[in-house]
C-alpha cells in the first residue's frame, strides 16, 4: 500500500515535471490542454534545422528553441497550422517538413517504399517460379 | 556462376555507395535556400558600434551587399575570417555584417582580436531576422543586389574561390 501510495506520487510529480515543453528554458505556458497537444504535435512533425535528425520537438540547439518560441507565438496569435507550416517553409523549404509535399524532386521518395515492395515482390516470383520448374525437371528425370 | 559473384558484386556496389556518400558529406547538410531571387527580408536592427542608431533594408538599397552572419562565439568564422579581410581590402564589394545571437560586447573584443572587415555591423540579438533570413548556422552569406534581392546563398566559410569564382561575378552582373 505504501508502496503504491510512492508510486502514485512519483507518477504525479513526474507528469508536471515532464509536461513542460521538451528542452525549453523558459517554459511556455499553454491555455489549454488542447492547444499543448497541438504544439507537440506541430513541433514533431518540423525538423531541427541544425541537428537534422532531430525534430523540434527533441532538439536542444539554440535555433530549436529560437524556433520553439517562434511557434508558440504564432500559435498565440491565432495562425492555423498551415500558415505556421508555410511561415517556416518560405523561410527554410520544404526541408524542415517532416511529411514533404508531393512534388517533382520528391518523387522517388514518396513512391520507393512501393517500388521496393513492387521490386521485391517480383524477385519471390520468380525465384519461386524457377524452384518450381525445377523441382518438375528433377521429378520428371526421377520418373524418366 | 553469376550467382556466386552475386555476394561480391552486392558488396562493391555498397562500397560505390558508402564512398559516394562520404564525399559528398560536407555538402550535404546545406539546404537550398527558398529565398534566392526574393526580397530581402526586412529588418531595422541596432548598429553594434552605436547601439542607438539602426539600420534598416531600405538604407542599404542602391548598390550590391553582402551579409554575414558571424558571432563571436562560431569557430568556422574566424576560420572564414582572412577571406573576408581580403574582400574588404579588395574594396569590390559592402559587406554588412549581421552580429547573429551574440553579445555585443563579445562581438567588440572579438572584433579587436580578430579585425573588422565589415563596412557597417547590425546586431540579431534574439535571432529573429536570421529565422527571417532562414539562417540555421553561421557562418551564413547573402549576396543582395542593388534593388534589395538575394541573389545567391553561401553557408558555411566562405572561400577565395567563392568569392572570386561567384560573388564578385554575380555582384558585378547585378550592379550594371
Amino acid at each position: 500500500m505504501k508502496k503504491l501510495l510512492v508510486w502514485l506520487l512519483f507518477c504525479c510529480l513526474s507528469s508536471t515535471v515532464f509536461g513542460q515543453v521538451q528542452g525549453s528554458k523558459e517554459p511556455l505556458v499553454f491555455a489549454s490542454p488542447e492547444q499543448q497537444a497541438r504544439f507537440n504535435r506541430l513541433t514533431t512533425e518540423l525538423r531541427c534545422l541544425v541537428c537534422q535528425n532531430q525534430n523540434l520537438a527533441d532538439s536542444d540547439a539554440p535555433l530549436a528553441h529560437d524556433l520553439r518560441k517562434e511557434l508558440y507565438d504564432m500559435m498565440q496569435s491565432g495562425l492555423s497550422d498551415d500558415q505556421i507550416k508555410q511561415f517556416l517553409v518560405e523561410r527554410y523549404g520544404d526541408f524542415v517538413l517532416y511529411r514533404p509535399p508531393v512534388k517533382g524532386n520528391t518523387l522517388l521518395l514518396w513512391l520507393a517504399p512501393a517500388l521496393l515492395l513492387v521490386g521485391g515482390a517480383l524477385v519471390v516470383w520468380f525465384n519461386v517460379r524457377q524452384r518450381k520448374r525445377l523441382l518438375i525437371e528433377a521429378r520428371s528425370d526421377e520418373e524418366a | 556462376m553469376i550467382g556466386r559473384l552475386l555476394p561480391l558484386i552486392a558488396f562493391l556496389l555498397l562500397g560505390v555507395l558508402l564512398a559516394v556518400g562520404l564525399t559528398i558529406s560536407d555538402t550535404k547538410t546545406h539546404i537550398p535556400s527558398p529565398l534566392i531571387g526574393r526580397t530581402v527580408p526586412s529588418f531595422d536592427l541596432p548598429v553594434l558600434y552605436e547601439p542607438g542608431s539602426r539600420v534598416s533594408n531600405e538604407d542599404l538599397l542602391g548598390e550590391p551587399y553582402l551579409v554575414n552572419f558571424f558571432g563571436s562565439w562560431c569557430p568556422t568564422c574566424v576560420f572564414e575570417h582572412p577571406v573576408l579581410e581580403d574582400l574588404a581590402d579588395s574594396g569590390q564589394l559592402k559587406i554588412v555584417g549581421l552580429n547573429y545571437r551574440d553579445e555585443p560586447e563579445d562581438a567588440r573584443n572579438w572584433l579587436a582580436r580578430h579585425g573588422d572587415p565589415y563596412d557597417i555591423i547590425i546586431t540579431d540579438y534574439d535571432g529573429q531576422i536570421g529565422i527571417d533570413f532562414g539562417v540555421y548556422a553561421a557562418p551564413e552569406s547573402f549576396l543582395v543586389d542593388d534593388e534589395g534581392i538575394i541573389i545567391y546563398k553561401h553557408i558555411g566559410a566562405l572561400t577565395p574561390e567563392v568569392v572570386e569564382g561567384t560573388l564578385l561575378p554575380l555582384a558585378r552582373g547585378s550592379g550594371s
